[in-house]
């Protein structure tokens, strides 16, 4: 689906991204877990081209989308709920829902809107809200669904549990996986919230200052003694 | 308890009143000691100075008395300043309406105006203290609970213009026919609806799309010249010239967007303020294309499908009057030039209104909000502000070609930076993105001082005033509410996806 090899990204004279490797299969939800400034959001966004990489190659789907530009990337059927959400807080849920499906066909809007819907039941209840009343967790589920709404085959999420509550974080990863799950969308997960992230996924990768240097399934990482002491102690 | 501790006010401390009744009052010396107290003549063999410090002491008496009651007013005692400022304007009144015939009576200033001005002050300060002292008695009211009432009020405003919109177009259209409408107050209606129709116009760049334009006289003046040159050199009509103008503005706003649009906020402000004059310069400098300084003038006036609006037409032809069988009146052009204006503002709402439900206009309103998010979702953001610009400056080419048929002539002075900044204040103003405050905001600031022209001088203080009123009250523009564009009802998609 996704495959990275080798991607050096540069923020000025600073190395962000140190040689990443990296692929996420179809119909997987694949984890990046990090500390602080490991270059996970980074990643991310160099996938999305912007930053582009300095070296390297992204493959999506076969296709070498490294240096294309961030708005062509979007619409090959890739999405991504950015990090903080950056909702548009002036327009309604519904305007903002309708912003996610600006490139695809106005066909099966309704369909699709419908999904979001089922996924997220507040969105219904709070289509004609404008987006910045909403809380964080409502949010967090405009963000999503937002995404969700250009059909993508592969989703990019980036920290979707920062700043809400425990029991919110469990219903979006609920939601994680029943996307991945029923809708057959590939989910590559940015976490620093290790524990949930790898027990939802399929496989997980770990990001130390812009390199890769642990990678296994989900529950390998889970039992793993490095990843317990850096990332799971004293909780759980 | 609690009652009585309302009825029983708080033991005032004068202290602080006076202090920043004493600190206006050394504000105002430093302003006006240098610009009010000396002022330069003419004198045989050069220039020589007055003097005019009694009125800087009348200025600081007047400034310091007015916030000595404000601050009282605020600090829970509004009968004392409700009884002065009362009797000030009571008194001041009287003095001038007794005082005509003497201008250099017991009156602080000499200009009549002026003590207008004073009066004016003393009535709002009164009328402050009594809706105080009126609250006091009734309950309290806090600053928070006056903004959420204007917003309300704003926000029923905006509802009921769905149904006042067509009362207010029906209203336009009668204009020339009321008893009220002459010839003064048409050419009146003219030029508020010009900057109407540049508000709108500018709203798209600035209040949709959130590119903060502070050039947009340019486009403005090259739809001006466009129809001025080819109506002199070529002979094309209005109606051949209209969207040419239009064009050549688009494209001139392509092409300067093409290079400044990655800029943001700032910097796209401050590369745009020099367009727009390098515009003005290149007219003043090419002299031998645009006419220079001079300008263009004798441009053709408009005509009525091919009917000038002519005396004498020429021999063969026919003018409007003959053609129609009516008596020759010169305010048939003035009437026919106010319709033109109609139609062409309402074409750029009508346009800003059916745009801001496609796509396009969706992620205008997108990009002003998060560039970012925008990217993420597949807009190719360079493209859609370029839309932006152009459609924007293809509004002002219009309107300048309108300016110029008006006028009959055009110079670089009618393009100054000047206009740039009233456009904008009236977008903003308005309460960016609403077309309903552009239209107030273009009345305030437009209408109101042309309607005080007697004012003269004192004209700009109109303007002046009306902008630190809307700061003060609506800081956030007139009509800062936004609706949605669209609605489900009851759950039901169907309608979502025009």
């Amino acid at each position: 689906m996704l495959s990275l090899t080798g991607i050096h990204t540069f923020y000025g004279h600073v190395e962000a991204l140190r040689g990443v490797d990296l692929q996420v299969e179809p119909g997987r939800i694949v984890t990046l877990i990090g500390a602080n400034g490991a270059g996970k959001s980074t990643l991310l966004m160099t996938i999305c081209g912007s930053p582009a990489a300095r070296r390297g190659r992204i493959l999506l789907e076969g296709e070498d989308i490294t240096r294309l530009p961030t708005f062509e990337i979007m619409r090959r059927g890739l999405a991504h709920a950015p990090e903080g959400r950056r909702i548009f807080p002036r327009m309604s849920v519904l305007e903002n829902l309708q912003m996610g499906a600006i490139t695809t066909d106005a066909s099966h809007f309704n369909a699709d809107l419908e999904r979001v819907f089922a996924l997220f039941p507040i969105l219904q209840k709070r289509q004609s809200q404008r987006g910045g009343t909403l809380s964080g967790g409502e949010q967090q589920m405009l963000a999503i669904g937002r995404a969700l709404m250009s059909r993508p085959r592969l989703l990019l999420l980036d920290e979707p549990s920062l700043g809400l509550a425990p029991l919110v974080v469990k219903q979006i990863f609920d939601v994680i996986r029943e996307i991945n799950e029923q809708q057959k969308v590939t989910v590559f997960l940015v976490e620093q919230n290790a524990y949930h992230a790898l027990r939802l996924a399929h496989h997980g990768y770990v990001m130390v200052n812009g390199k890769i240097t642990l990678s296994g399934t989900g529950r390998e990482l889970l039992a793993n003694a490095e990843v317990r002491s850096a990332y799971l102690e004293g909780g759980h | 308890m609690a009652v009585q501790t309302q009825t029983l006010p708080k033991p005032l401390d004068l202290a602080p009143v006076f202090k920043e009744a004493a600190l206006a009052g050394l504000l105002t010396l430093a302003l006006t000691v240098g610009l009010v107290g000396i002022r330069t003549i003419e004198a045989p063999g050069g220039l020589s100075f007055d003097t005019r410090f009694d009125d800087v002491a009348w200025a600081v008496v007047i400034v310091f008395l007015g916030r000595f009651a404000l601050a009282l007013t605020r600090a829970g005692r509004p009968l004392p300043a409700l009884i002065g400022s009362a009797a000030v304007a009571a008194a001041l009144t009287f003095l001038l309406l007794i005082g005509e015939g003497d201008p250099h009576g017991v009156l602080p200033f000499d200009d009549p105006i002026v003590s207008w001005i004073v009066v004016i002050c003393a009535v709002g300060l009164a009328i402050r203290a009594a809706v105080v002292l009126g609250s006091v008695e009734a309950g309290s009211s806090k600053a928070a609970d006056r903004e959420q009432v204007m917003d309300r009020i704003a926000a029923q405003f905006q509802y009921a213009t769905r149904w006042f919109g067509p009362l207010f177009a029906a209203f336009a259209i009668a204009l020339p026919f009321l008893p009220f409408g002459d010839r003064q107050m048409v050419d009146l209606a003219t030029l508020v609806l010009t900057y109407i129709m540049l508000g709108w116009g500018l709203n798209i760049v600035v209040g949709l799309a959130g590119l903060l334009d502070l050039g947009y006289v340019a486009f403005y003046a090259m739809g001006a010249y466009s129809y001025a040159m080819f109506a002199t050199e070529f002979g094309f009509s209005f109606w051949l010239c209209l969207p040419i103008a239009g064009m050549l503005a688009a494209s001139l706003g392509a092409l300067l967007g093409f290079p400044v649009l990655r800029l943001r906020g700032d910097y796209l402000a401050i590369v745009t303020l020099g367009f727009g004059e390098m515009i003005r310069i290149i007219l003043t400098n090419w002299w031998w294309f645009t006419g220079g300084p001079n300008g263009i003038g004798s441009i053709p006036r408009p005509t009525f499908f091919g009917l000038p609006f002519d005396r004498t037409p020429e021999e063969g032809a026919q003018a409007f009057h003959t053609f129609f069988g009516l008596e020759y009146e010169s305010i048939h052009r003035v009437v026919f030039l106010y319709y033109l204006i109609l139609v062409l503002a309402l074409i750029t709402n009508f346009f800003t209104l059916r745009v801001r439900r496609l796509p396009v206009g969706r992620a205008w309103e997108a990009l002003r909000e998060d560039e970012i998010a925008c990217r993420a979702l597949g807009i190719n953001p360079t493209n859609t502000k370029l839309t932006a610009f152009a459609i924007g400056a293809m509004f002002a080419g219009f309107a300048g070609s309108f300016f110029a048929t008006r006028q009959g002539f055009v110079s670089p002075e009618s393009f100054t930076f000047i206009e740039s900044a009233i456009i904008l204040a009236i977008v903003v103003l308005g309460g960016m993105g609403s077309q309903v405050g552009v239209v107030l905001a273009a009345l305030l600031l437009i209408g109101l001082p042309e309607f005080f022209r007697e004012l003269e001088t004192y004209r700009m203080l109109a303007f002046g005033a009306g902008m630190v009123l809307i700061m003060i009250w609506r800081p956030r523009g007139l009509l800062a509410h936004r609706d949605p564009t669209i609605t489900l009802h009851h759950g039901a998609a169907a309608k979502a996806h025009r």
